[in-house]
């Protein structure tokens, strides 16, 4: 059997899987942020017309994912497989969303890193021969992760300036054989990372180790240096996470300073608030489908490692005094001028 | 090695408290003492205007009390409340008002998981361990104070 690998870790598509369509609904801080262009659908109201937190993020799951077939001019019987995931426990957002689609569903979960993740395991189906589309579906929403992880939303307390603020929305993408672009030629699934540190509050320096990890292996396994990239994004390492990643790196001998974005960076004006950045699964995942592919298609990123970055903690396990395991998975895209394409 | 060893961590923990921003203590303090002194202000007034209908000290405190709670309970409900406490930190956290909001916070939150498993078995999540110590200290307190008069 020939394998499709690179280096120690490295997958390479010999045929690239496509991004087909991708489609991000979001609520409204989000539709406020500098990417708001970028959105398919903007609520007003962080319930979205629903009862409940819960309820609205799962709808907005749910839109994303409609949104993102009929841009791809596909209906559910076309899809092979639908992966999904979110922050919540038993991932309830995903399940429940599942239940509106007619398709063989896997429901992922690896925190902020969801749509990475989703990304490799999508593009090696497709890859791989086992699906002729397959959906892929990340949501996070503030309301719900603040009462699973921190406080009652109305509760007054003074986040920390390390914190960072989940960003509220859900994006949907569908990979195929072909379509628009851009393409994955490659991915790298991240190894768990544990630097010791255990302040929840603080996941920009729980989560920069595994960045740090996965994209140097990356390079390794490609024979690349941070310049074949015309942008190196992070999911949500936010300000400081930011600043650790790209010293580990220096250490090592790898400077990503000129590439190197992040998406909880980029999806918010820089308020006292927001703290160190925006996070959650749909932080990469909206950027991903309001930038990354627009951009591409326009032809003004040619190359990008997109680099979601997860913390694999529980309120539980911080509060019994465990420092935070984080991953960090990286699917490189290509936009591939019209002469070369298939 | 995935799993940092102590020295390894260390160095982190070094590295990482070097890029995380200086925490604003004099200003937070300030911000703090400003606005809890505003609402001590306000209970204050409330207490000198009861007083002045002539009920007497105890009625006219508990009355104070209560006003002050439903205060801060209704910018609660009002979701004003913790965007003060955003700002201020302990500075609205510590005045009985802070006390108001933190049971009436998570009474709101889990409304939707009902009334009995929702909003009274999570009423007191925030406040709970407050009531609990404040207990035991007054316990202490009042232990203390029945020896030393003897």
């Amino acid at each position: 059997m020939k394998f499709s690998r690179q280096g120690n870790s490295t997958v390479v598509f010999p045929v690239m899987p496509v991004v087909r369509s991708s489609a991000c609904v979001v609520g409204p801080r989000e539709g406020k942020g500098p990417l708001r262009e970028g959105f398919d659908l903007i609520h007003e109201d962080t319930l979205a017309g629903r009862t409940s937190w819960e309820k609205a993020e799962s709808l907005m799951l749910r839109q994303s994912l409609d949104i993102a077939l009929a841009k791809a001019g596909l209906d559910e019987t076309q899809i092979d497989f639908l992966l999904a995931g979110d922050l919540l426990n038993q991932i309830i957002s995903a399940n429940f969303m599942a239940r509106e689609f007619d398709v063989p569903f896997i429901g992922l979960y690896g925190a902020c890193s969801t749509m990475a993740e989703g990304l490799i395991i999508a593009s090696m189906l497709v890859a791989g021969g086992f699906a002729r589309n397959a959906a892929l579906a990340v949501s996070s929403h503030h309301d719900t992760a603040e009462r699973q992880y921190r406080y009652p939303t109305e509760f007054a307390y003074m986040r920390t300036p390390t914190s960072q603020w989940t960003v509220t929305a859900a994006c949907s993408t569908v990979i195929g054989v072909t379509g628009d672009g851009p393409w994955i030629e490659g991915v790298t699934a991240g190894r768990v990372q544990d630097n010791g540190v255990t302040d929840a509050n603080d996941m920009g320096s729980a989560m920069a180790p595994a960045f740090a990890d996965t994209v140097w292996r990356h390079l390794q396994d490609m024979s690349r240096k941070p310049e074949d990239y015309d942008l190196i994004l992070s999911g949500d390492l936010g300000k400081i996470g930011s600043l650790l990643a790209r010293e580990l790196l220096r250490k090592k001998g790898v400077d990503i300073e000129d590439r190197h974005r992040d998406a909880g960076l980029l999806i918010y004006e820089d308020r006292p608030e927001i703290g160190a950045g925006g996070s959650g699964c749909a932080c990469s995942a909206a950027v991903f489908s309001a930038m990354v592919v627009p951009s591409m298609r326009r032809g003004e990123l040619k190359r990008v490692l997109f680099v979601a970055t997860g913390a694999l903690h529980s309120p539980i396990t911080c509060q019994q005094g465990e420092s935070i395991p984080s991953i960090a998975h990286a699917v490189s895209l290509v936009w591939r001028s019209e002469e070369v394409k298939p | 090695m995935p799993r940092a060893n102590t020295r390894e961590k260390e160095a982190y923990r070094k590295l990482s408290i070097k890029a995380s921003p200086p925490r604003s203590v004099l200003r937070n303090a300030v911000v703090a003492f400003l606005v809890g002194g505003a609402i001590c202000l306000v209970g204050q007034i409330v207490l000198s205007w009861i007083s002045s209908t002539g009920i007497g000290r105890v009625q006219a405190l508990s009355r104070t009390q209560t006003i002050m709670v439903f205060l801060g309970a209704f910018f609660t409900g009002l979701g004003l409340y913790d965007k003060l406490g955003g700002v201020a930190g302990m500075g609205a956290a510590i005045p009985i008002t802070g006390f108001a909001n933190s049971i009436v916070s998570p009474a709101m939150e889990f409304k939707r998981e009902g009334f009995v498993l929702g909003v009274s078995a999570r009423m007191f999540q925030v406040a709970g361990p407050v009531i609990v110590y404040s207990f035991i200290a007054s316990l202490l307190v009042s232990s203390a104070a029945l020896i030393l008069a003897r």
